[in-house]
Order: C-alpha cells, then structure tokens, then sequence
C-alpha cells in the first residue's frame, strides 16, 4: 500500500479531488451552479448576439468575448479550486505547549476565573487581540478568522463565498469571476465598487463588515495594516508575490522527525544503533509527577473544557514548569 | 515512553510590523544555556530576512501577477514564483544552520514551512547529557 497523503487525514469540512491537487468547500452545489450560469449564458450569447455583432460592430468582437469568458472561468475555478491561506493546525506537540503557557498563567492570575484565551499584542503600534481557536489550538493569527463553513482557520479571511465554494482571500480572483460574468449587470457596478474600496483601505470584508477598525469602537481605532494611501494599498493588495499553500497537502504523511532524531540520527537513515537517549535518563528526566500531570492533561482534554479548572491542573502544570519544561504530550 | 520524549520548544511569529512572516528574535527560557544567545539571534534573523524577501513587492512580484491575471494563473505551473524561491533558500539555510550549529549542540531546528509558517519549533534532543 502506498503511503498516505496529509490531505487524506486533512480535519476541516473540505472535499478533495485529483489526489489532493485541487480543495473545495464540502458544499460544492452553488458553485457547480455558478459554472453554468456562466457557460449558459455565455453559450447563448455566442450563438445569437455574436453573429451579428461580427458582421455589424467589428470583427474582434468574439474573440474579445472568448477572452473575458476563458477569463471568467479561469478566475472562478482559481477561487474554488485552491487553497485560501488556511492556516494549519496545531501539531500535538505544539498545542500542548500553547496549553502549559495558558495554564501557567492560569495559576498567576488571582481572580476566581482563569483569564479569557487571548492574547494582546502590537501591530504598527495598533493593538490586537489574538484569540485561541479551540478547534485549530492555535492563537490565530492577526486578521485570521474561523470559518465555520469549512472549519479551518482562514489567514486574512474575508468571506465565505458559496457562490465559488471556497472562502476568498482578498486577491481579486472572485471580484475578476463576477465582474466578468455577462448575466449580472446590476450587482457588477456595486460589487465593484465595495471591493476596490475594501482594496483601496486594505481591509477585508469581515473587518468591514464588523467594524474592526472603526473610529467607533474608539477615537485612537485605525486600521494598523494600510500602507497609508490608496495607491499603496492597491499596490500591497494586487501586487505581493504569490503565496503557497502552507499545508503541502500532497505531502505523504511522515512519522514526527524528532522520532527518528531521537534514535541518534539527524534524518531518517539509520547507522548508529546506540540510542542518543536511552531511556533511564529520560526517566530521571521526568520523574512520577510529571506522569500524573500528563494523565490530567488527558483527561482534562477529553472532556474538552472551555475553561481550564485552575485549582487541579494549574498547580501540578506550575510545579513541573519550575522544574523545567514539561512534555505534556508523551502519549 | 522512551519514544516520545524528545522536548521541543516554539518560537512564535512577531506581528509587531503587520502581518508578514516574522519570527521572535527573543531566546526562549528553555533554551537558556543550550546555544549562544548570538548564535540563535543570528539564526533567527537570517530566517526573517529570507521570509522578508520572500514577501517583498518588488517588479518581479508585480509581472508575476500580471502574467499570471492574464493567463489565468496558468503561468504559475510554468514559473517557480519569487516566494517559492525563498522557501528553498530557507529549507537550505535551516538545513546548513541545523548542520553547523545546532545537531552538535544536540538541538534540531525545524524548517518553519513545516509547521505553516506559525512557528519555529526547535527539538531538545539529548535532554539527558546536559
């Protein structure tokens, strides 16, 4: 059996195709939809309207129209069809070390209620907050936000589009689909005109619509990732490079390489049967108490609490990072 | 578990100048005495230039997106973009750092594309001889 890819274990509401080379949102129905509407219409208008603009207005006509169409539907599969800056979760490692932060400051603090997951920080002397996402375990990052469509966490979400399935980024491609589908007259001046202002301010559709940088919420409130004029921000929007997928969803699935490590090698090939660590060291390393905090912690994750009970676990997770740092996820 | 005890350290993004890859210069306490302060600091900010160069705007970026809005981002399958260029020369850098200055201090540094860009996660690996 060929060894599996990361997109075959991927957890959020995602549907793959191709062997993991193209991602979708599960609901994939409106867009298939989308794809029609423009095909239909775009069928009908090569059938009648393009003879006669041929022989009466000019003859590049159609082949400006071919253009705009292999355009549109280029643009509409791009928005669908790939990645829209999903951040990656948590590996278990990694969140247990997020949670033996969190608790130890959950033992700092003197209040009967353990302070709520955020964390403050400063963004071009704007502060933010980051909020803890309990299902990626990670502080999202600034402008990420949980889509609970395809429960993943989303970098620089904007919205989640069903009308292309996917959530777009800001890079224009879903304003590019709709400004070029010819059935949609109407809704083309005013969805244009709301995404070159939302280019133009560097802001997202989530940002706008919650207000996040409205001077509401305070006279200091501003938007701490504009470039400072227009100009800037379109050239900051359109113009950044390219970037890739971070979660390498074709790569095979790979034991941790800090196993292997351990066994005394640097890579995967083994030469030098002596182990790096033998166990008795690992073991004065990290004594019972260690063990028992490393069941709480289990147990603790079982029941999922929102709230860690900071009287139990707080104390013995304080003890044990005294003593250095702990590994809470050994099993 | 003998298996599972290697100890790893996170060193987490700094947003301090917007959203871009950066990561903290700041030593964590678990590494304290481990590696040099310089060494790690020096490491640290040769990750964070690559990942600035990598997210810079720059005329190469700009035809990137032009070619790639006017071919409908087939280019993009002919084409190795600026960015990904930068993440091999990281994967080489993590790879030379690893080699030099962290495998004989018995610590491993983890190319940060492999966990999503979020962090740098750094591996304690022989807790026991220090």
């Amino acid at each position: 059996m060929s060894p599996k890819r990361k997109w075959e274990n991927f957890p959020g509401r995602n549907k793959f195709y191709l062997n993991g080379r193209v991602i979708m949102a599960k609901a994939n129905g409106v867009c298939i939809f989308t794809a029609v509407l423009i095909l239909s219409t775009s069928a009908l208008f090569f059938a009648f309207d393009c003879p006669y603009l041929y022989d009466h207005v000019s003859p590049v006509v159609p082949f400006i129209a071919i253009w705009f169409f292999l355009f549109s539907l280029g643009a509409l599969a791009r928005a669908a069809f790939i990645d829209p800056g999903i951040v990656p979760r948590a590996s278990l490692d990694e969140a247990a070390y997020i949670e033996k932060h969190i608790a130890l400051e959950t033992s700092q603090s003197q209040g009967f209620r353990p302070p709520a997951r955020t964390r403050d920080i400063t963004v071009n002397g704007q502060s933010v907050k980051l909020k803890y996402c309990f299902t990626c375990k990670i502080f999202r990052p600034p402008r990420a936000s949980h889509c609970s469509m395809c429960d993943n966490c989303v970098d620089r979400f904007d919205h989640h589009c069903p009308w292309v399935v996917l959530l777009s980024e800001d890079k224009g491609s879903f304003v590019d689909a709709v400004k070029e589908s010819p059935a949609r007259y109407p809704f083309i001046l005013g969805l244009t005109g709301f995404h070159s202002y939302l280019v133009a301010s560097n802001q997202t559709t989530n940002e706008d619509i919650k207000g996040t940088f409205s001077s509401r919420r305070g006279q200091n409130n501003y938007n701490p990732y504009s470039k400072g004029s227009v100009w800037a921000n379109c050239v900051d929007v359109l113009c950044a490079p390219l970037r890739p997928s971070l979660l390498d969803l074709r790569g095979f699935i790979v034991p941790d390489p800090s196993d292997s490590a351990e066994r005394g090698q640097y890579g995967s090939v083994a030469t030098n049967q002596q182990p790096a660590m033998p166990a008795p060291i690992s073991q004065t390393m990290y004594p019972a108490p260690t063990n028992t905090s490393v069941e709480n912690n289990d147990t603790a994750e079982q029941k999922k609490p929102l709230i860690p009970d900071t009287s139990n676990h707080g104390d013995t997770l304080k003890q044990d990072s005294d003593r250095g740092l702990v590994k809470l996820s050994t099993v | 578990m003998a298996q599972n005890t290697v100890m790893k350290v996170f060193v987490q993004r700094d947003y301090s100048r917007g959203t871009n890859c950066r990561f903290m210069t700041e030593m964590p306490v678990e590494l304290q005495g481990k590696i040099d302060d310089q060494k790690f600091l020096h490491t640290i900010q040769g990750i964070n230039e690559i990942m600035d160069d990598a997210e810079r705007i720059s005329v190469g970026s700009y035809f990137e997106n032009c070619l790639g809005c006017l071919t409908g981002y087939l280019s993009l399958l002919c084409f190795e973009t600026q960015y990904d260029k930068c993440l091999k020369r990281l994967t080489e850098y993590v790879n030379q750092q690893n080699a030099n200055v962290y495998v004989p201090q018995g610590l491993m540094v983890i190319n940060p594309m492999e966990r999503g860009l979020r962090v740098i996660e750094i591996c304690i690996l022989n807790v026991g001889s220090r």
